[in-house]
């Protein structure tokens, strides 16, 4: 099973809760020459479907998962080699294949989630990776460490990344202090401070895209660099029917149509993705918090900071069909390498997640 | 933090939560205190089932051992509730209830409406339903259609833990007097349950399971059957058919409210339906869906509206009996495949 020359494709594992998913179907045939990154596999879990992408370059040998069938995480999907290895040992790799055991959350398993206190309340965030730079990851209004399902695990491949809940999200504590972009940003550098984190590379996504501008605004030094996705802080527009709708939605029937306007591909929003959210909004605390941010930020209807990158590397991200805030708002990212990807929404992040990711970890790699 | 509890502990976890928010929250039943014959936790049991358990400690003077006279108690915790307390009782059977009937049905629903509103009665009556426990005929009846039948009521049957702790925790908060249904058999099954307070609003179905062939709507401990049944289907060949068989499974969660709007959508979408419910099939929350299922989306169905429920007999002492008594995953199965005979 060392044999480095032969590359398994496993069931990934998609955030902790996950423990099997199903393969919906193929994108490559056997045979034929893949490339890092390109999307091989399409799977299907109890929250989302994505695909699987490769993570070495060679010829897909044998497709070993069938589709429309189900199977544990890490279980063996396919096999990826060069094409001089012959045949027999592509069998008796596929025929030797022993899919690891799930790692249970037993009491050695590192937690998958802690908790920190910093900025006045309690944090939750995830760590992963151990690489040298230090990757922070800021979800946007409404969502939570798990918007970043698809990518942690890829910066941390390389970086020591942290993501973390913000003040009234997630699992972290309800009460937001200070519900504006400044306020947010001050619990980042008090987060940051916390985990005794000096520099930082920040990635934002909507909400967090600001927090992150306003952070580097407040403290250059602690930025190393920035990736800012379909962020806020670039222009006072913003579908203020998405804000007011996900803070107003109280069952699943009024909450779906919102959410699906964070998508390019409104099937991606599942009925587990609904429950999970309606679970947080059900917590005491949160229909407040929410309506204090949205009064906050967006008072008016109107984006109330108005940032920019400044002299921090950064690069913006933005998908083509973004209904929440316009992709027309990266023009306004002074001097950020811009890139638009096509086939996502607001969710940019998970509906293309291998472009994302290259473009994070490309950032990133420049130090 | 969300963690894996027992709907007993998420019970006890949405009472002392609500008791330690608002002072008006008591509660009252039989040895749900102390107990019988013992002082303190001495001989506490934590009611019969052991829900309270622990509560006297962290809540002194507010966790009432009653006597043995359910009128009495139950009367009294209406009164309170009217007086502006927000008691909880705990009525160890529903099969009891018969005995407090003027108190529930003409005093505590009839207040706010012959009061012209002035009056409310937030009380909640926790209750234990169902059968399986091996509990004989008077102490294991599904009785959920004879107070969903009361308008002034509100009736309210968890099929989980996450959903008891929000449900239970809403019934408190609730001005209109609640009747709380736990499924004896439900007690010791686990969910991932958050440790903090949250409430689920009444008249809100959940969709367990999804599917485009076949609606189940079911709720308590029959969700967990019309699960196995969409399991069983979803596998394939049961049909006779090539493809898999996919189905909504609706919890109907609370009863009264009810959620038409989630069940008539789903049928409109298969254009098939099938109630289960483990009360009696007369005049049950069944024949209740059936009903308003053929009234609003008579045009969308595809197949007869099947009921799978207990039958009109008393649930029997016999083990043998009474696994026959409650309604199966086959039933259903076989009730799904009559509707798709058409």
């Amino acid at each position: 099973m060392t044999d480095n020359r032969i590359i398994p494709i496993v069931m990934p594992k998609w955030g902790l809760s996950m423990k099997e998913g199903k393969v919906t179907g193929w994108l490559v045939e056997d045979g034929k020459e893949i490339n890092v990154g390109e999307a091989i596999l399409e799977i299907e879990t109890d929250k989302i479907a994505g695909a699987v992408e490769s993570t070495d370059a060679g010829v897909l040998r044998r497709r070993v998962g069938a589709a429309d069938t189900t199977y544990p995480v890490k279980a063996l999907l396919g096999v990826i080699a060069d094409k001089s290895v012959p045949d027999s040992e592509i069998e008796t790799y596929v025929a030797s294949y022993v899919t690891p055991a799930a790692e249970e959350d037993g009491e050695d398993a590192a937690p998958a989630y802690e908790n920190v206190d910093a900025g006045g309340g309690s944090l939750r965030y995830a760590k992963r990776g151990s690489g040298d730079e230090t990757v922070i990851l800021i979800h946007g209004f409404g969502g939570d460490l798990d918007n970043w399902l698809f990518n942690i695990d890829a910066i941390a491949e390389n970086a020591t990344v942290y993501a973390l809940d913000l003040p009234g999200h997630g699992q972290s504590g309800k009460a937001i202090a200070n519900p504006s972009v400044e306020g947010l940003a001050r619990t980042v550098l008090a987060f940051m401070d916390a985990l005794k984190v000096e520099k930082a590379h920040l990635v934002g996504h909507s909400l967090g895209g600001a927090i992150a501008m306003q952070v580097a605004k407040a403290a250059p030094a602690r930025v190393q660099s920035m990736t800012l996705i379909a962020s806020a802080g670039l222009g006072a527009e913003i579908n203020m029917d998405y804000i007011s709708g996900f803070v107003g939605a109280a069952s699943r029937k009024e909450l779906k149509p919102v959410l699906e306007m964070l998508f390019a591909d409104p099937g991606q929003v599942s009925r587990q993705m609904t429950e999970d959210i309606l679970k947080f909004k059900r917590l005491d605390g949160v229909d407040a918090a929410l309506k204090s941010l949205a009064d906050g930020v967006f008072k008016g209807g109107k984006q109330q900071a108005l940032l920019g990158p400044g002299s921090v590397r950064a690069v913006a991200i933005w998908g083509r069909d973004d209904r929440i805030l316009p992709a027309a708002h990266a023009a306004n990212a002074g001097s950020a390498r811009v890139e638009i990807i096509d086939g996502a929404g607001h969710m940019v992040q998970m509906e293309q997640a291998s472009r994302v990711n290259a473009l994070i970890k490309e950032n990133i790699a420049k130090g | 933090m969300a963690r894996n509890i027992s709907m007993r502990q998420a019970l006890n976890e949405a009472l002392d939560q609500e008791m330690s928010r608002d002072p008006r929250v008591i509660l009252m039943g039989e040895d749900i205190a102390g107990g019988a014959g013992g002082e303190g936790e001495i001989d506490a049991w934590g009611g019969p089932l052991g829900v309270t358990k622990g509560l006297i400690h962290k809540h002194p003077g507010r966790v009432l051992d009653t006597p043995l006279s359910e009128s009495a108690f139950v009367g009294a915790a209406i009164g309170a509730a009217v007086c502006g307390m927000r008691p909880v009782a705990e009525l160890m059977f529903i099969d009891f209830m018969g005995v407090c009937f003027d108190q529930i049905f003409n005093q505590a629903a009839k207040f706010k409406y012959m009061f012209g509103g002035k009056a409310e009665t937030p009380v909640v009556i926790r209750t234990m339903v169902g059968a399986g426990f091996r509990a004989a005929a008077q102490h294991s009846q599904m009785l959920t259609p004879l107070f969903t039948h009361i308008p002034g009521l509100k009736v309210v049957c968890p099929s989980n833990a996450y959903d008891a702790k929000g449900l239970l925790i809403q019934s408190i908060r609730d001005n209109d007097p609640v009747i709380f249904c736990e499924h004896k058999n439900l007690y010791g099954i686990e969910a991932d349950v958050p440790a903090e307070s949250y409430a689920i609003p009444f008249g809100e179905a959940n969709v367990v399971r999804e599917g485009a062939d076949c609606t189940i709507v079911t709720y308590g401990m029959m969700v967990h059957r019309a699960m196995d049944a969409a399991r069983e289907l979803a596998k394939g060949g049961v049909l006779g058919q090539s493809h898999r068989f996919e189905c909504d499974v609706i919890d109907l969660r609370t009863l009264s409210p009810i959620d038409w709007d989630t069940v008539l959508e789903s049928v409109e979408k298969t254009g098939r339906c099938v109630c289960v419910d483990e009360a009696h099939p007369r005049c049950s929350i069944a024949s209740d869906v059936a009903a308003k299922v053929g009234q609003e989306v008579y045009h969308s169905l595809k197949g007869p509206v099947q009921m799978v429920t207990a039958p009109h007999t008393p649930v029997p002492f016999s083990p043998v009996l009474e696994d026959m008594y409650i309604p199966s995953a086959a039933r259903i199965v076989e009730a799904v495949k009559k509707t798709m005979a058409n």
